[in-house]
């Protein structure tokens, strides 16, 4: 076992939160299309309340902090408090597009020795980034800040989200990483906006292209390994839990309120008005996706997909049910397996049910009410 | 003449239970301390010679002999060094050096 899965392990056992996400402002320069943030200033956390937060984060035993946005660097006290983290000797990893990012602050990066850097980045192509980011020059400045902090020593991660607008950049992008000396991921899922909206997650890329995706050896490595059949379903299986989010990590954002992942918004407390491991410990929210194992999950405990499918609660969640399935996630199983899921199959078989009752309506429609034929 | 140890800035670290999770920044390479290596990490403060740090802090909290408690400490803080994520020197380490 890797001493990190080791770690992990114990934390869960412990109820030690790990990792913590922490969002310091929601004010950003750029307006990706796809981003799921409103970035308007509400009353973000002062410095002051955010060391606060950090010190009973340390006592509470969070070993990785992801200071993230918005956009990190338009807090003017952003330095402050990376300094704060890194002397509470936190793993530090900082989210932020770069284009802030000149000589003096690669090199401030670099002397508080900061775990790494992950760096948005839709295309090698400036007509593509800008267009996503709507901030035209964007991929120029992203670029100027992710060379100066790989040559200031700073390991830097390019993070790509992979939607319909820049489907046949990615190779393009993870050159453009390899050159810079960055690390480079991709994430093919498109969050819907955290106040439950919806409407972005069209942006992202088909059922189609997604199988092509996870057949480019070149971004999964083994095909045949990535692409394989389900695991057998066993109770071991049944037992698992559905990811860290609530167990050994959460989120906190810039007002304070803290949620089991930046993409499960479920509200569990605030920090403004309890203590960070009051709220760890005895929010009945996190309480209650801590009682969750995979046996537990409606739909998704007898699909096939179950051992092996990357279901997020926290899309689950959004889409009206935690123990419920994450259409996303359900889609990526069939992307990758060609065996559609259980929700998949159910769902077919109810539009197929609903032809029907329309086919029926059809027929019967010149001789029902006006409010019976809305009802059908 | 004993030596005196310091914890790099480079790293992170977090006691988890009773060990210490270290993390070094130069590669992200994870260690992991028992519980003596912890209390010698969290007595590790630049200024105290390392032979004191046994006696006073190791030998108080474990039942272990000095001679071989202090072979022990040496080896472990020889092996961290060598990783860099503990600055090692016959002198006291200002701040600014770890």
């Amino acid at each position: 076992m890797s001493l990190m899965r080791e770690m992990n392990n114990r934390a869960l056992q412990l109820g030690v939160p790990l990792s913590v996400q922490l969002d310091v402002t929601y004010r950003c320069n750029e307006r990706c299309v796809h981003c799921y943030l409103d970035h308007r200033d509400y009353g973000e956390m002062s410095t002051a309340e955010i060391k606060d937060l950090m010190r009973q984060m340390a006592e509470a035993g969070v070993f990785f902090l992801v200071l993230s946005g918005g956009e990190v660097f338009l807090r003017t006290d952003f330095f402050e408090l990376l300094e704060y983290a890194r002397a509470l000797s936190f793993c530090v990893k900082v989210k932020t597009n770069a284009f802030m990012v000149g000589e003096r602050e690669a090199a401030r990066l670099a002397r508080l020795h900061i775990d790494s850097v992950q760096v948005s980045v839709y295309s090698h192509r400036p007509e593509i980034h800008d267009a996503i980011t709507k901030l035209p020059g964007s991929l120029k400045r992203t670029l100027t800040g992710i060379r100066l902090l790989r040559s200031h020593g700073v390991k830097v991660i390019l993070a790509n989200v992979l939607m319909q607008q820049n489907l046949n950049d990615y190779a393009g992008v993870k050159a453009l990483a390899r050159e810079c000396g960055a690390e480079y991921t991709i994430d093919p899922t498109i969050t819907p906006m955290m106040d439950g909206d919806r409407g972005i997650v069209q942006l992202g890329i088909g059922a189609s292209d997604l199988e092509n995706v996870f057949r480019d050896p070149g971004l999964v490595g083994n095909v045949e390994e990535f692409c394989k059949p389900p695991v057998a379903v066993d109770d071991d299986v049944l037992d698992e839990l559905p990811c860290s989010a609530g167990h050994t990590a959460c989120y906190v954002s810039p007002y304070g309120d803290l949620y089991p992942c930046v993409q499960f918004p479920l509200p569990s407390g605030n920090v403004r008005k309890q203590t960070f491991l009051d709220i760890w410990r005895n929010s009945t929210q996190l309480q209650e996706v801590r009682s969750i194992h995979a046996r537990d999950l409606e739909g998704c405990s007898e699909c096939w997909h179950v051992g092996s499918c990357t279901r997020c609660p926290g899309l689950a969640y959004m889409e009206g049910n935690m123990r419920g399935p994450s259409s996303a996630d359900c889609e990526k199983s069939f992307a990758r397996t060609g065996i559609p899921s259980l929700n998949m199959r159910r769902k077919a078989a109810a539009r197929d049910s609903l032809v029907q009752i329309q086919g029926f309506a059809e027929v019967l429609g010149s001789q029902m009410s006006a409010p019976c034929r809305e009802a059908v | 003449m004993s030596a005196y140890i310091a914890r790099s800035s480079a790293v992170a670290a977090r006691k988890l239970g009773s060990d210490m999770i270290i993390m070094s920044a130069r590669d992200s390479s994870l260690f992991d301390l028992n519980d003596v290596g912890c209390v010698i990490w969290e007595a590790a403060d630049g200024v105290t010679p390392l032979d004191e740090i046994v006696r006073n802090v190791v030998c108080a909290e474990f039942d272990v002999a000095p001679e071989e408690a202090l072979q022990d400490a040496r080896e472990l803080v020889r092996e961290m060094a060598s990783f860099g994520i503990m600055v090692v020197s016959d002198q006291p380490i200002a701040p600014e050096a770890q």
